[in-house]
């Protein structure tokens, strides 16, 4: 207990101990260093990103990127339209979500609402685990298990499959929705279920017509997290989804993301400089920006639509 | 007036039936998850344990199913984990300590909040892009175990910083007022007092952070983390290859015998994270004691 023997009251003058007076004046800026890290990092990727792609539109026209319908950008003849990329992100986003959104928010119904507190306390954190499982295990349970499963079902389904690959990112993001639905929920106030309760409303009735409109905010701000959360997720579809960009609507076909492009390229060897080398960066900034616009989306609704009690 | 009792009871007796109904909806919607979870552990249980042997520990990856190994992956992830533990819980506590024990209330606090928020929602292969650019080519560290250290210590730090920042705030004010009034100046009463009490909760945090770090494998793919290393790093500036990775290249094989292999290894990945998620939970219960 060093800092016990230290007089009190009395001017920075007085520290007898030099190294205590250094220490206490070179610490705050030190930290605040360590502090400042996280916003370089925030300037890194927006510089990283930016530069090579501003390069890259140099060569290849944006509108003809935004707005093309073939992505080849490895085999001759060579096309760099990100839409093939973007439609089989987004098929596999809203696969997810259309499993992951009602089944969360049913859990997140069940264990707020009716679940006994001795049940919540197991399950809620077995439902959290789904959140730890490393996602190329996830890509693996995809491939030898949810895929030959389909199969059975649809037996012209392809190896590699939107479908399975985007069940298997919902089930990902299940917890994500499921708690971050349920802590909303538990947020409202006893007092408005027990009026409800005092009318004579039904454990339905009081969690549906009570409970999540007024957290509806906390919901809604889950949802868009795990869908921002399936945009950005890479291993499962590495694995699962194949590697085909292409416009398609049809579920069980081959196709691939924007996350598995970059990951195929960044397989094999390509040389640094080069345009398909670009073509990482601009698939990257183009995932970057629709990921943090999601992300400040789900930041403003939670904020904005509120309800204070 | 017996007419308004019945029409009253029948639309009780159906509301009671949509609560009924929709209860075992909710319980299914809950089973779902569970049910997942189980097959999934299920399906690498038995695709994995007859692969499960003490030549997994002991071979390097081969092109003969046979005769693979995860030796240099599972060295290859330690490494990693011993290079990243002191730098993340070095910059994370202590940008934690800035935020929650120095800042002012300004904006450029405000924005640094925000922004460790905002980051902590960036998808993992975009930190990838990043370290490849800046590690691997900027500073020339080359495709080397450092570099994917501090690529993933940049993935981490959010999860650090927020988990250190609530440690922090739990410690009671009582506990700095105390210390100050001994004449301790800040530095003595975060570094002697606030710290020490923080601890355990900090500790959770970056043992559930590593965790993380252990899994996460889009990244590492991205720097360039090789997926057939023959030998052990001898330095930090050798390549490597770490377990997720190694599982990755299994997997993506078409013959079966690999992705039994590739189970075996994720039985041993996530054994791995369950002792090390378990050692948080004890340190957490630990921690609950104590205030």
């Amino acid at each position: 207990m060093n800092q016990a023997k230290e007089r009190p009251g009395i001017t920075s003058i007085s520290f007898k101990n030099k190294k205590t007076y250094i220490l206490d004046r070179a610490m705050p800026l030190f930290l605040f260093l360590c502090a400042a890290v996280s916003i370089v990092t925030t300037i890194g990727i927006v510089y990283t990103l930016l530069s090579e792609t501003v390069d890259f539109f140099r060569k290849i026209p944006i509108f003809d990127f935004i707005f093309g319908t073939n992505w080849s950008p490895l085999i001759a003849p060579k096309s760099f339209g990100i839409l093939p990329l973007l439609s089989g992100t987004m098929m596999i986003t809203i696969i997810a979500c259309l499993f992951a959104i009602p089944v969360g928010l049913a859990s997140a119904i069940y264990l707020s609402e009716y679940a006994p507190t001795r049940v919540r306390k197991i399950v809620k954190p077995v439902l959290e685990v789904l959140a730890g499982v490393p996602t190329i295990v996830y890509g693996y349970f995809a491939l030898t298990f949810v895929t030959p499963l389909i199969r059975i079902i649809f037996p012209d389904t392809g190896v590699f499959n939107a479908l399975s690959a985007g069940i298997v990112v919902g089930i990902m993001i299940i917890p994500m929705v499921s708690s971050l639905s349920e802590d909303a929920m538990q947020a409202v106030p006893r007092s408005l279920r027990q009026g409800a309760y005092a009318l004579g409303a039904t454990r339905f009735e009081v969690a549906l017509k009570v409970v999540v409109p007024a957290a509806f905010s906390g919901i809604v701000s889950s949802a868009v997290l795990a869908f921002s959360r399936a945009i950005g997720e890479t291993m499962i579809v590495a694995v699962a989804a194949g590697a085909t960009p292409k416009l398609t609507f049809n579920p069980l076909e081959s196709i691939q993301t924007m996350t598995g492009y970059i990951v195929q390229v960044s397989l094999g060897d390509i040389p640094h400089g080069s345009i398909e080398y670009g073509t990482i960066y601009a698939v990257g900034m183009a995932l970057f920006v629709i990921t943090f616009l999601l992300n400040i989306l789900a930041q403003w609704v939670a904020r904005r639509f509120r309800e204070e009690y | 007036m017996s007419i308004l009792q019945d029409a009253n009871r029948e639309q009780i007796s159906r509301r009671r039936k949509i609560d009924w109904i929709l209860h075992i909806l909710f319980i299914a919607a809950t089973a779902v998850g569970i049910l997942a979870l189980m097959a999934l552990l299920v399906n690498i249980m038995m695709d994995g344990l007859s692969r499960l042997s003490p030549d997994l520990f002991t071979n390097y990856p081969s092109r003969m199913a046979s005769k693979a190994g995860l030796k240099s992956a599972i060295v290859g992830s330690i490494y990693m984990v011993l290079i990243m533990t002191p730098i993340s819980f070095i910059l994370g506590v202590g940008a934690a300590i800035y935020l929650e024990e120095y800042a002012n209330k300004n904006w450029l606090t405000r924005l640094i909040q925000l922004n460790i928020s905002t980051l902590a929602g960036v998808p993992s292969i975009v930190y990838g892009i990043l370290g490849l650019t800046i590690f691997v080519r900027g500073m020339h560290l080359e495709r080397s175990l450092l570099s994917g250290a501090l690529t993933m210590t940049l993935l981490v730090l959010p999860i650090i910083i927020v988990s250190a920042q609530e440690a922090l705030r739990a410690v009671p004010r009582q506990r700095r007022d105390a210390s100050f009034a001994l004449g301790a100046t800040r530095w003595q009463t975060v570094s002697g007092s606030v710290l020490p009490s923080a601890m355990p909760g900090i500790m959770t945090g970056v043992i559930l952070a590593l965790s993380r770090a252990i899994g996460e494998t889009a990244p590492l793919v991205m720097i360039g983390a090789l997926t057939f290393v023959a030998f052990l790093p001898n330095g930090i500036m050798d390549s490597f290859t770490v377990m997720p990775i190694q599982i990755f290249n299994w997997i993506s094989r078409p013959q079966e015998a690999f992705h039994e292999l590739a189970a075996a290894g994720i039985i041993l990945l996530l054994g791995l994270l369950l002792i090390m998620n378990f050692a948080a939970i004890l340190l957490r219960n630990k921690y609950s004691k104590n205030l």
